[in-house]
C-alpha cells in the first residue's frame, strides 16, 4: 500500500483497490506449523507406556452384565496383561464402548454399540459386526474402524486421522468438524455431511444428504450417487486420475469398491470464497466497498 | 435431552406395558424427572377411557387440606357427568390424585371434557376408547409399578422419559400429550420447538386449549387440529415439518397407528427396527435392545423423514 495516497484510491476500481491495499496478494499468517516428516522418529507415533501386545494372544469379554466402565476397564487390563485380540460379546447397545484406547489392538466388537463407541482412540484396529449409534469414532488420530453395518449420526465427528468405514449408510452430520484421516461410508449419508470440515476425505458410495459440505474450509468429499444439495460455498472440482485412483485403493480395500469403478464419483471441496478466507475486518472492507 | 420410544404390533397384541417400561427404563438417563406411557388396548365397544388428574403430586406434601379438595374435585367431576348423562362403568382411584374411569357416553364428548376441565385442578390426561395415558413423577420402573402398567396387553405404545429444561417438573408438564379433544391421540417429544408462542397463539386464536407452558403441548393441539379437520396424521406430520420450527424429533399415536417425524435438521437422534410384526423406535439403541435382545437391524430416520405405520 506504500506509495499510495487516498486521493488516488478513490479514483481507483474497486478492484484496483483491493489490489493496492495488498487484499489479493497478502499471504495468511498463523496457520499450523509445518513439521518435516521423519519416518525414524517411531517416538512420535507411540506412547511410552504403550502396553506390549500379541495379536496372536485372544480372549472375550461378554459385556451382557457389565456397565460401559467396566468393560473399557476390562479391556485395559486384558492390553495389560498382553492380549493383542479382545473380542467384546453382547455389547447390546451400550455407550462409549472401547473410547479411550491410545495403541496397537485387534479389537472385535460382537453386536451394535451406542453413542460414542470408539471415540478417543490412536492406534487399534477395531471391527464392529453391528451397528453403531451417534459419534462413532468421534475424535480418533489413528487405526482404522470398520463397521459392518449402519451407523448414527456425526459418524467420525472431528476425527483427526486413521480410517473409518461404515459398510452401510449413516445419519446427518457425518464427518461435521472433521480434521484429517479417511470416512468411508458404503450406502447413504445424511444432511449436512462433511459440515465445517477441515481437512481429509470423506467418500460416501451412495447418496448424500442436503447442504453436503456446507462451510468446509478443506479437505475433499467423493460422492457415488446423488447429492441432494451442496452447503455454502462447497464446490464441484474436476476428478483426477489421482483421485480416481486414490479411491480405487481404498474401496478397494475394505471390499466396497463398486463394479463400475469409481470414475462416476462426484468431488467435491471447498469453494473458498467465504468471510473468513480473506483478511480484511469488516471496518476494513467498508473502506473499500 | 428427553428420551422418546415407540412400538407398535402387526395384527397382534402383546404386553406393551411392560414391554414399553423396559424401554423407558433402559431411557432414564436421558431424562430422570418425569415419565409418560400412552398405551393402546383393545378398548370396548362404545365405551370411553378417561385418565384424569385432581392434583399434581407435589400437591399432596402441601397439608391435609389437600384430600379435602381432592374430594370436592372429584365430587365435583362426577357432577359433570352425570350432567352429560355418561354412564360410570367403572372407576378407580390410582394414586390420591389420579383417576380412571370407563364410561359409556352418547353425547358430545368435547363438552363434557371441556366441562370437566373447567372445574379448577382437573386435569383430563387420556379420553378414547384404546388409549390410557399414564404419566407421573419417577422412573419407568416406579410409574409403572405405581400405575400397574408392568402387564398392560395391547397393539401399541409411545412412552417419554423427561428432562424438564422449559418448564415445571410436573404431571402437567410431562409427556405424553393427549390430543385434546381428539379421541385417542397422543404426542411424545424430543427437543425444542423455537416458534411456540407464535403456532400456540394461532391455536389458540382457533379455539385451542393449552394446560402447560411446555412447547411439547403444542405438537398434540396442532395435531388435533389438523386431523379433526379431516387430514390424515402422516399429512399433518408432513406439514409440521414445514409449519413448525426448531429441533425436534417426535412421535404420534393412533387408536390403530403409530407415526415419526424429524425435523429439517435431523438434529434429535431416534434409532428404528422394522420387522413384519413388530415396529421399534427410540432415542438410543440401548431401549430397543431392552426388548430385543437379540442381533437386529436398525437405521436412523434422516432429516425432514415422516413415517406412519398401521397395527
Amino acid at each position: 500500500m506504500a506509495g499510495v495516497t487516498d486521493a488516488e484510491l478513490k479514483t481507483m476500481s474497486q478492484e484496483d483497490r483491493a489490489k493496492a491495499l495488498g487484499m489479493m496478494t497478502e499471504q495468511l499468517t498463523g496457520r499450523s506449523m509445518f513439521i518435516e516428516f521423519d519416518e525414524d522418529a517411531e517416538a512420535r507415533f507411540t506412547y511410552p507406556w504403550a502396553p506390549e501386545v500379541d495379536f496372536n494372544k485372544r480372549t472375550e469379554i461378554d459385556a451382557d452384565a457389565l456397565e460401559t466402565t467396566e468393560v473399557n476397564q476390562a479391556i485395559r487390563d486384558l492390553m495389560a496383561e498382553g492380549y493383542g485380540t479382545i473380542v467384546v460379546k453382547n455389547p447390546r447397545g451400550k455407550h462409549s464402548i472401547g473410547v479411550g484406547i491410545l495403541s496397537r489392538l485387534n479389537l472385535i466388537i460382537e453386536g451394535s454399540t451406542g453413542y460414542f463407541g470408539v471415540g478417543l482412540i490412536d492406534g487399534p484396529n477395531v471391527r464392529i459386526n453391528g451397528r453403531v449409534g451417534w459419534s462413532c469414532g468421534e475424535n480418533m488420530m489413528s487405526g482404522t474402524v470398520v463397521i459392518e453395518k449402519n451407523a448414527g449420526s456425526t459418524f467420525g465427528a472431528a476425527i483427526r486421522g486413521g480410517d473409518l468405514v461404515c459398510k452401510g449408510s449413516v445419519g446427518s452430520r457425518t464427518g461435521i468438524d472433521m480434521k484429517g484421516g479417511t470416512i468411508i461410508v458404503g450406502g447413504d449419508t445424511g444432511a449436512l455431511s462433511g459440515f465445517m470440515m477441515q481437512r481429509g476425505r470423506m467418500v460416501v458410495c451412495g447418496n448424500a444428504g442436503k447442504n453436503l459440505g456446507d462451510s468446509m474450509y478443506d479437505g475433499t468429499i467423493y460422492v457415488g450417487g446423488e447429492i441432494r444439495s451442496l452447503g455454502v460455498d462447497a464446490v464441484e472440482a474436476d476428478l483426477t486420475e489421482l483421485d480416481q485412483a486414490w479411491l480405487t485403493r481404498k474401496l478397494r480395500q475394505y471390499g466396497l469398491l463398486p463394479e463400475q469403478g469409481v470414475g462416476h464419483f462426484t468431488k467435491i471441496v471447498a469453494g473458498k470464497q467465504l468471510w473468513n478466507y480473506d483478511n480484511l475486518e469488516p471496518n476494513e472492507k467498508k473502506l473499500i466497498l | 435431552m428427553c428420551g422418546i420410544a415407540g412400538l407398535i404390533h402387526r395384527g397382534r397384541t402383546s404386553n406393551v406395558g411392560g414391554e414399553m417400561t423396559s424401554m423407558l427404563q433402559s431411557l432414564k438417563h436421558r431424562g430422570p424427572d418425569s415419565t409418560g406411557f400412552a398405551v393402546y388396548g383393545a378398548g370396548s365397544p362404545g365405551d370411553y377411557v378417561m385418565r384424569v388428574k385432581v392434583a399434581e403430586q407435589e400437591d399432596m406434601s402441601r397439608g391435609r387440606g389437600i384430600h379435602q379438595v381432592i374430594e370436592e374435585r372429584i365430587s365435583a367431576l362426577d357432577g359433570v357427568l352425570a350432567e352429560h348423562k355418561a354412564a360410570v362403568k367403572d372407576s378407580g382411584r390410582v394414586t390420591p390424585y389420579a383417576l380412571r374411569y370407563v364410561l359409556s357416553h352418547g353425547g358430545d364428548t368435547e363438552e363434557m371434557a371441556r366441562h370437566i376441565e373447567e372445574i379448577e385442578g382437573v386435569e383430563i390426561l387420556s379420553l378414547g376408547n384404546g388409549l390410557e395415558l399414564i404419566k407421573d413423577l419417577g422412573d419407568a420402573g416406579e410409574v409403572a409399578g405405581q400405575y400397574g402398567l408392568d402387564a398392560f396387553a395391547g397393539t401399541h405404545a409411545i412412552g417419554h422419559t423427561r428432562m424438564a429444561t422449559e418448564s415445571d417438573v410436573d404431571i402437567r408438564s410431562a409427556h405424553p400429550y393427549w390430543a385434546f379433544p381428539y379421541n385417542d391421540v397422543s404426542v411424545v417429544h424430543n427437543g425444542q420447538i423455537t416458534n411456540y408462542w407464535i403456532m400456540r397463539r394461532e391455536m389458540e386464536r382457533k379455539g385451542h386449549r393449552f394446560m402447560s407452558s411446555c412447547d411439547s403441548e403444542l405438537l398434540a393441539v396442532y395435531v388435533a387440529h389438523h386431523m379433526a379437520k379431516g387430514d390424515t396424521l402422516e399429512t399433518t406430520m408432513r406439514r409440521s415439518i414445514e409449519e413448525i420450527d426448531g429441533v425436534f424429533t417426535y412421535l404420534v399415536a393412533t387408536k390403530d397407528q403409530l407415526g415419526m417425524a424429524k425435523d429439517t435438521m435431523a438434529a434429535k437422534p431416534l434409532v428404528l427396527y422394522e420387522s413384519d410384526d413388530l415396529i421399534a423406535m427410540a432415542s438410543e439403541e440401548v431401549a430397543i435392545r431392552a426388548i430385543l435382545p437379540q442381533e437386529i437391524d436398525t437405521t436412523d430416520p434422516y432429516d425432514e423423514e415422516v413415517r406412519v405405520w398401521q397395527a
